[in-house]
């Protein structure tokens, strides 16, 4: 013979478990309802933003000469620094990946996203199509670089390193030669922008 | 019992001479073992070893196969490099090498621990009759371990490369009537040479010898057409072929061979190599000069391996163009009297530390990596382009920031490297590039980057061209070589 209280006990306990479950599956369909879900996020990072245009340098790279020329563009540039570095990546990234391109990157090639950390630190994600069908060579590979990191440094002031990382980790190379597992520093890349300015 | 009552009383011995008599009852049963022995040896397969060479000394050793894989005994390997013992307690088998490195092996299992670090072997580690075996295909990342500098293992020829032992040879074609094919070889070599129909061989068995660019080079004669380099069981082979019978003949430092035709009389003549050849399997001093030297330069000939680097054709790819170019540029600072450690003479894989690893350790005062693309025209000279930051403390140095200190002289050998481009009217641009492993390195370090100078691809696979890209870095690190070899 089970003693009452005992009976009673479990009773409540599976009452409690019942109630706690159902609670778990409605919280759970909830979170699923959240938009901008980070995993699912492969939004392509076109120009998004349609405010005032500014005046900002994008430099871009040639392939016919291994030279980096400045272009003065009227870009939609936001407030906010993070927003503004994003949308100068995509405003570069669609003069690559027009059919006049004069450094073609690979269809799909995008920049995920631009964080800027304080101190001067930026991260930029590229998407997997970015590094996997970028050409591979030190010049070509050197061009795309510079170009990214140069555009966000000319624009962005107070960065002083970058580190690029491809579908939110860090990969060894870009295309088997430009280093991505240490931070770039900005000086550095700006003087080997210098160096990369077509002759005269 | 039967057989035992017949035995004691003689009973076998007048059966089986019933048997055989009268006619050849003695001489058959002397002559059939003989003959199946006889016949079970041609018939057997020449037994396998592996051909080590290195600076120290040339050896042969067996090869025994194993789970369909060839083994090889590690001690053996090590022994005439240097001291070696090993000691079994049951669990591992420990070897120790020059007092200084130790490898802890485990009978049965792939994994090996060498100086506390772990590495995995591509098949099981076997101790047989105390004896350590390990793969063949395992050397290559093993011996490094052991030894503190490169090894090239070429597998399906069973030949080992210990450190930048590699005889390299040019041949090209002099004389028109009869013409004659000369060989150049960058160490004396003494070849056992045989003819046939049709065919000059010359076989080395001792030799370092490693295949030039293309492993068939045809030179356009119809009395000498082409000679073929092949690879096999420890040894290598180059045959020339031609329609009429060849000779060959050897200078007195065996460094050069010519081939010419002969006169139909003397067609089968098979002429003897300088010296005679050194009982197979007993070591023999490599060259000249048995004490190891400083090496003054590194090449490393990028990629390889699994990494192809740039694909510059459906057929041709970066880390095969990389390894000619790095032997043309060997040829041509050996020429002038430069001694050079090449990292990579064969489609090995090297990560990027051992790289820097292998070029720190040997104190070298320059390294050289070569690179080539299809993109662009010319030549490109890079320096580091260092990373930010660092973590130098004290007297370690951060290993993303090793050129930092090194970084002027490695800038001021590419400017005068650009220069001699320039002098040659050979397309040329010095730049900084975040390409690894120059950051890494202790020493003036740089990367040349080939590209053809049209827009004919194969002109990066073209003798010539890759000989005018490296006699002029040649050139200028000769004429850079008291700065660049001053102590630091």
């Amino acid at each position: 013979m089970i003693p009452r209280h005992l009976l009673i006990g479990v009773a409540v306990l599976l009452i409690a478990v019942l109630g706690m479950s159902v609670y778990a599956w409605h919280m759970r369909g909830r979170v699923a309802a959240i938009p901008g879900q980070p995993a699912a996020d492969t939004r392509a990072l076109v120009p998004t933003f349609s405010g005032p245009t500014e005046r900002a340098t994008l430099f871009v790279a040639f392939d016919e000469d291994g030279s980096l020329r400045p272009r003065s563009a009227q870009i939609p540039l936001p407030t906010g620094r993070q927003q503004r570095a994003e949308e100068l990546l995509s405003a570069l990234l669609t003069i690559y990946l027009d059919k006049t391109s004069p450094h073609t990157l690979a269809p799909g090639a995008d920049v995920r996203s631009v964080f800027l950390v304080d101190p001067g630190v930026a991260v930029i994600d590229l998407n997997s199509a970015f590094a996997d069908g970028h050409r591979s060579g030190v010049l070509v590979e050197d061009l795309t670089i510079t170009s990214l990191i140069h555009t966000l440094s000319a624009n962005i002031p107070g960065v002083l390193k970058v580190k690029i990382l491809v579908d939110g980790k860090e990969r060894e190379t870009l295309a088997g030669h430009a280093d991505l597992t240490g931070f770039y520093d900005v000086t550095a890349v700006n003087q080997l922008s210098t160096q990369l300015q077509p002759v005269q | 019992m039967r057989w035992n009552k017949l035995l004691r009383s003689g009973g076998l011995q007048r059966f089986v001479t019933r048997i055989f008599r009268p006619v050849w009852s003695r001489s058959l049963l002397i002559s059939a073992p003989t003959l199946l022995a006889a016949i079970l040896l041609f018939a057997a397969a020449p037994d396998k070893h592996l051909s080590v060479y290195s600076t120290a000394a040339n050896y042969s050793l067996p090869v025994v196969q194993r789970d369909r894989r060839d083994y090889v005994g590690l001690l053996e390997v090590l022994e005439p490099l240097g001291r070696v013992s090993a000691k079994f307690d049951g669990q591992r088998w420990r070897l120790r090498y020059n007092n200084r490195v130790e490898g802890d092996f485990f009978v049965g299992k792939t994994r090996v621990r060498v100086q506390g670090h772990d590495a995995e072997l591509p098949a099981r580690f076997l101790l047989e009759n105390g004896r350590g075996l390990v793969p063949i295909s395992a050397l290559a990342s093993l011996l490094p371990r052991f030894l503190g500098g490169p090894v090239t293992v070429h597998e399906d020829s069973d030949r080992l490369f210990i450190g930048s032992i590699a005889t390299h040879f040019t041949a090209s074609l002099a004389g028109d009537n009869p013409p004659k094919l000369v060989f150049h070889f960058t160490t004396p070599v003494n070849p056992s040479v045989s003819t046939e129909p049709g065919a000059l061989r010359m076989t080395f068995s001792r030799e370092p010898l490693v295949a030039p660019a293309l492993p068939t080079l045809t030179f356009g004669s119809k009395v000498i057409p082409s000679a073929t380099y092949a690879e096999t069981n420890g040894g290598a082979a180059i045959t020339v072929s031609s329609p009429v019978p060849l000779i060959a003949s050897f200078s007195a430092d065996g460094r050069t061979a010519t081939i010419s035709p002969t006169s139909p009389a003397t067609a089968q003549t098979v002429v003897a190599p300088p010296t005679p050849p050194a009982p197979a399997g007993i070591a023999v001093p490599a060259g000249p000069s048995p004490i190891s030297h400083r090496y003054f330069a590194v090449i490393d000939a990028s990629h390889g391996g699994d990494d192809r680097g740039e694909t510059l054709s459906p057929t041709l790819f970066e880390k095969d163009v990389t390894v000619a170019l790095a032997r043309s540029l060997r040829q041509e600072l050996e020429s002038r009297g430069i001694t050079v450690l090449d990292l990579r003479d064969s489609d090995a894989t090297f990560s990027l530390d051992q790289r820097a690893y292998l070029t720190n350790n040997n104190r070298v005062a320059v390294y050289i990596a070569l690179h080539a693309t299809a993109s662009g025209h010319g030549v490109r000279i890079y320096t580091a382009l260092m990373p930010y930051g660092g973590d130098d403390r004290g007297p370690f140095h951060s290993w993303t920031t090793s050129q930092q200190a090194f970084l002027t002289l490695s800038q001021s050998a590419a400017a005068d490297i650009a220069s001699e481009f320039q002098k040659r009217q050979i397309p040329v641009r010095a730049l900084t590039a975040p390409l690894r492993p120059l950051n890494n390195i202790t020493t003036a370090a740089l990367a040349v980057e080939v590209a053809p100078q049209g827009s004919d691809l194969m002109q990066l696979t073209a003798p010539d061209y890759q000989q005018l890209v490296t006699s002029a870095v040649a050139t200028a690190i000769a004429a850079d070589r008291d700065r660049l070899g001053a102590p630091r």
